[in-house]
């Protein structure tokens, strides 16, 4: 179908100041339940231009199980404690710290493993979405985005750390996480590169 | 606002989302990116959306009007649509949450300094999954305006808070709908970042006479249309988690 044919989106809106009563939800955050086997903490800090933490922000995270399947299991919502379905969500606390419990991605299809992110936030006019990459090797060179990254691919990638991997996320400012966007879909003053 | 439109207006490209960066919503300031997205081709767990199912949603979260022992105060309405993937095909039993302010203007949220009464018998929340056909629909009460800090007399029109999942994680949307009319629109920074008047008007709910019922609710629709789809379904969309 050419784009001419398509519908025009809805377009987005901030997710306000007043979502916690709604979008949290009992093991939100916990996509394996604490004290699983194998289960790595996925944590960082959502930071705005000046480096000031986010605290009314949510950060939502969807992956590969750790055999690189893409699992379409119901169940986010009502965790049952043993079927893992990828999804999580956690609102920044007053810190603006985001913390997931959950497993390793691995790669899909032959790509590399990624923790795909989606982030909302009070003065966030439409969700941002980016990828956290798994600690590459030492030399390797990544893949397609990694590279069109550039001196910026540092921001794409989780850091190791004790529990599992860090991954902040600066909104803006000189260490701004490279955002995603994808063919068709267009925000204004974006100019996709 | 006004400036903005103006300069919009010289050139006449259709945008279809909202600027991230506003200056009048105050917000954005310091918390809109300032460099160009990445375009990607979606790849791997991105080709799909997180899957939800009737364990997830009990049928009577859709019903924002019977959470609590009581009638809850306003205008009881029922608000429906579809949910739409950019080529008009039905996204099929995905979730989709709403989060509204009850008929005074307040929402049940510590930091909601409005003195405006809460209702003890509304909660502003619900839940649904998407049919067949892609059909959401939610039993609730008209949400009123309320004030908010940005600048001096500054009133939110009237709206419900939408989250809404496509296929692909991609697609994943959270927005706002309105109610036609609203005479707060002009002057509201939020629902005027969208500064194309034919997009933002997509927030619009439409007032259905059909769709009302007698001496009970009033009806309003409102389509959702998701960023085109790259990935062609497969029958996991379309038979979901029954």
């Amino acid at each position: 179908m050419s784009t001419d044919q398509r519908l025009a989106p809805t377009p987005g809106q901030t997710v306000g100041p007043f979502f916690h009563y709604a979008l949290p939800y009992d093991g939100d955050s916990a996509l394996v339940p604490h004290g699983t086997a194998g289960a790595v903490r996925l944590h960082g800090t959502v930071l705005d231009g000046l480096g000031v933490p986010v605290p009314d922000a949510v950060v939502e995270v969807w992956q590969a199980d750790p055999a690189g399947r893409v699992v379409q299991a119901a169940g986010s919502l009502h965790r049952d404690g043993y079927t893992f379905t990828g999804f999580g969500r956690c609102a920044t606390d007053r810190t603006g710290r985001y913390s997931f419990t959950t497993l390793t991605p691995g790669g899909v299809d032959g790509g590399l493993p990624f923790f795909a992110l989606a982030v909302f936030a009070r003065g966030l006019l439409h969700r941002l979405t980016t990828r956290a990459y798994l600690p590459l090797p030492d030399g390797q060179d990544g893949d397609a985005l990694l590279r069109a990254a550039g001196e910026r691919r540092a921001t794409l990638v989780a850091a190791a750390d004790p529990d599992g991997y860090r991954f902040d996320v600066h909104l803006q400012g000189p260490d701004e996480t490279v955002f995603l966007t994808v063919p068709g879909e267009t925000v204004p003053g974006d100019r996709a590169s | 606002m006004d400036e903005i439109s103006r300069k919009w207006a010289v050139t006449g490209e259709p945008e279809h989302q909202p600027r991230r960066d506003y200056p009048p919503y105050r917000s954005t300031l310091l918390r809109h990116p300032t460099k160009d997205p990445q375009q990607v081709d979606p790849e791997g767990v991105e080709l799909w959306a997180p899957a939800f199912g009737q364990r997830d949603v009990d049928p009577l979260e859709s019903d924002l009007t019977i959470q609590r022992g009581g009638e809850p105060l306003g205008e009881r309405m029922v608000v429906t649509g579809r949910v739409l993937d950019g080529e008009g095909r039905p996204v099929r039993h995905q979730l989709v949450e709403i989060w509204q302010a009850n008929a005074g203007g307040r929402y049940v949220h510590q930091r909601d300094q409005h003195p405006a009464p809460l209702d003890p018998n509304f909660t502003g929340m619900g839940r649904t999954l998407t049919d067949a056909d892609g059909v959401y629909r939610f039993t609730t009460i008209k949400p009123g305006p309320y004030p908010w800090r940005n600048h001096h007399t500054a009133w939110r029109p009237a709206h419900i808070h939408f989250s809404v999942f496509g296929t692909e994680f991609t697609q994943r949307l959270v927005t706002q709908m309105y109610f036609p009319g609203d005479p707060l629109f002009a002057l509201d920074p939020i629902y005027q970042s969208i500064v194309d008047p034919a997009a933002r008007e997509r927030l619009v709910a439409t007032y259905d006479h059909d769709l009302t019922t007698h001496e009970w609710a009033t009806g309003y629709r409102w389509d959702i249309v998701l960023t085109g789809s790259h990935r062609t379904p497969t029958e996991d969309d379309t038979e979901g988690d029954l």
